[in-house]
């Protein structure tokens, strides 16, 4: 088929994709935009503070059973100046985040083993999700006695909470690939290994990055309730010190700890979230 | 007809031939029978509307000619040419730029990096849609995503480029400005067409030949040839009195059907 033609310019064409471009909508500077998004939240810890005081203040339990907010702040900012506090973060979170990089690993396999084998996911298919609902602390005792108290053990539970999750995101992604562009790829002849690469596996991503996400909700929780069961001589985790501080009876240390954990939950969530907005901004799936 | 053979010579060679051509979905009382014995050649060059009203296996046979789907009976012979197919959506993938979907059939062929760019550069000059290779899919008009589906079909450089109601989503403005762009580059690029509609006026505005399909099942009523020169209006004289002539015949084929 010949194509040296050179097109010439048509107005009316012109005309009509910038009428139907919409203009470019102002979104205001960055600092606004990041203002905009903060000031609910920082409302929101406001609200919970002042609630925290007020019950505080009610006299309903004495001063060192619930401290009041500016003693446990005071004692947060002594605890998080220590560097033997950092070492405690280092710890959980390398347990955290190779719990969660073996629960990507083998969600992803299996996910991938399942939705490419009809057998596959009739034997399994439902498990996977009978897993998801299993409470993750079920599991330790059972883990104590194969792996005794070590970290084998509270890995093994982080990884059997979350890897479900992230098989599930992959199968429901890879199921749930729109019927035209299945019809595309079979316009444009993509089979096999290229139709996964060009195809499935590009158009299952915002599914698999949820799966993610739950998958990393589910393992940090499991690691908390696993740092609080089994403890590991010499590893003073975050969980590990927070029972150390309810054994002192030491309620505020205990306040602090809880305040440690949200944050970092809080935190990787945000990453997620900034993962996940961005595609569905590239992907346009954003309403508007 | 004699406007066209002036413009550019085209020869007699069928490339898409379908003789006493069925198909039937499921089996035994539940069957359904989509097409029934439709005969239809394509010949090179040519651009061919087909055209019914619900439910006559416009779709179906498409498919058939597409190689998505059997045949149940009767001969179809397309000598192994290739085709693209193009939807009412235009199904742009949205993980890719516009250049990177227009590009996708060629690196599916195996062409280098550079050649694809260069080409898939061509192409979105053909459609209109120079400077927009970076954009992604969603931030293009529907139109636009139509011209883009377009020249991702032509990228495949298909012996025959089959459309199931790709103007069928858009605004009446918008599918008029898209006629004339089908119209230049169908002549331009020397393409093979076969054309699905329901729009009367939208088979006789851009087609060599309009064949008119009944319903449940399918079968071919009447192949109009529609010889007026071109570039054509939708709404010239010409035009509409023979999509009315051709209206009164799909009336008639829809009454048919009542209690």
């Amino acid at each position: 088929m010949p194509t040296e033609t050179t097109v010439a310019e048509s107005a009316e064409v012109n005309g009509l994709d910038n009428l139907e471009l919409a203009p470019k909508s102002d979104k205001g500077t960055l600092g606004k935009r990041i203002w905009k998004s903060t000031w609910p939240k920082l409302l929101a810890v406001a609200i919970v503070l002042l609630l925290w005081q007020v019950v505080v203040w009610s006299g309903w339990k004495p001063e060192y059973v619930l401290p009041g907010p500016r003693t446990v702040f005071g004692d947060l900012k002594d605890v998080i100046t220590t560097g033997d506090f950092w070492d405690g973060v280092r710890l959980t979170l390398i347990r955290a985040l190779t719990g969660f990089g073996l629960a990507v690993l083998i969600g992803t396999i299996v996910g991938a083993a399942v939705s490419r084998f009809a057998p596959l996911r009739a034997a399994i298919g439902s498990l996977i999700t009978g897993l998801q609902t299993m409470p993750s602390i079920m599991w330790f005792p059972l883990a104590i006695l194969l792996f005794q108290i070590s970290e084998s053990a509270i890995l093994f539970v982080v990884v059997i909470g979350a890897a479900p999750s992230v098989a599930n995101g992959l199968i429901s992604g890879i199921d749930y690939v729109p019927r035209t562009w299945l019809r595309v790829g079979q316009v444009l002849g993509m089979k096999g290994l290229a139709k996964y690469r060009h195809l499935i596996l590009p158009a299952s991503l915002p599914s698999f990055i949820s799966g993610l996400k739950q998958g990393w909700a589910f393992s940090w929780r499991s690691l908390m309730a696993g740092e609080l069961l089994v403890i590991v001589p010499g590893a003073l985790s975050i969980g590990v010190r927070m029972q150390q501080a309810r054994d002192l009876s030491d309620s505020s240390l205990v306040i602090c700890y809880i305040i440690v954990v949200l944050v970092i939950g809080i935190l990787i969530d945000v990453l997620f979230n900034t993962a996940d907005n961005a595609l569905r901004k590239r992907w346009g799936l954003t309403g508007n | 007809m004699s406007l066209l053979e002036q413009t550019h010579v085209r020869t007699t060679d069928a490339v898409v031939r379908l003789e006493n051509v069925s198909k039937q979905y499921g089996s035994g009382a539940s069957a359904l029978l989509a097409l029934d014995h439709v005969s239809l050649t394509v010949r090179q060059g040519e651009f061919v509307c087909l055209l019914g009203a619900s439910g006559c296996g416009k779709s179906t046979l498409l498919s058939l000619v597409a190689g998505l789907d059997k045949i149940s009976g009767g001969t179809f012979d397309i000598g192994g040419r290739n085709v693209s197919l193009m939807f009412q959506e235009a199904a742009l993938f949205p993980w890719l730029s516009v250049a990177g979907n227009v590009e996708l059939p060629l690196r599916l062929q195996g062409v280098g990096k550079a050649e694809r760019r260069k080409r898939a550069q061509e192409l979105l000059e053909i459609v209109r849609l120079r400077g927009f290779g970076e954009k992604r899919p969603h931030e293009l008009s529907g139109g636009m995503r139509q011209r883009v589906a377009l020249a991702r079909a032509l990228a495949q450089n298909a012996d025959v480029l089959l459309m199931d109601e790709p103007f069928g989503a858009l605004d009446a403005m918008t599918r008029d400005i898209l006629h004339d762009e089908l119209e230049r580059i169908w002549r331009e690029q020397e393409l093979t067409v076969l054309f699905v509609t329901h729009n009367v006026r939208e088979a006789v505005r851009l087609g060599d030949r309009v064949v008119l399909l009944s319903s449940r099942p399918g079968r071919v009523i009447e192949d109009f040839p529609v010889t007026h020169g071109r570039p054509r209006r939708i709404d010239s004289p010409e035009v509409s009195g023979q999509a009315a002539e051709i209206t009164d015949r799909l009336r008639a084929e829809v009454a048919r059907h009542a209690n």
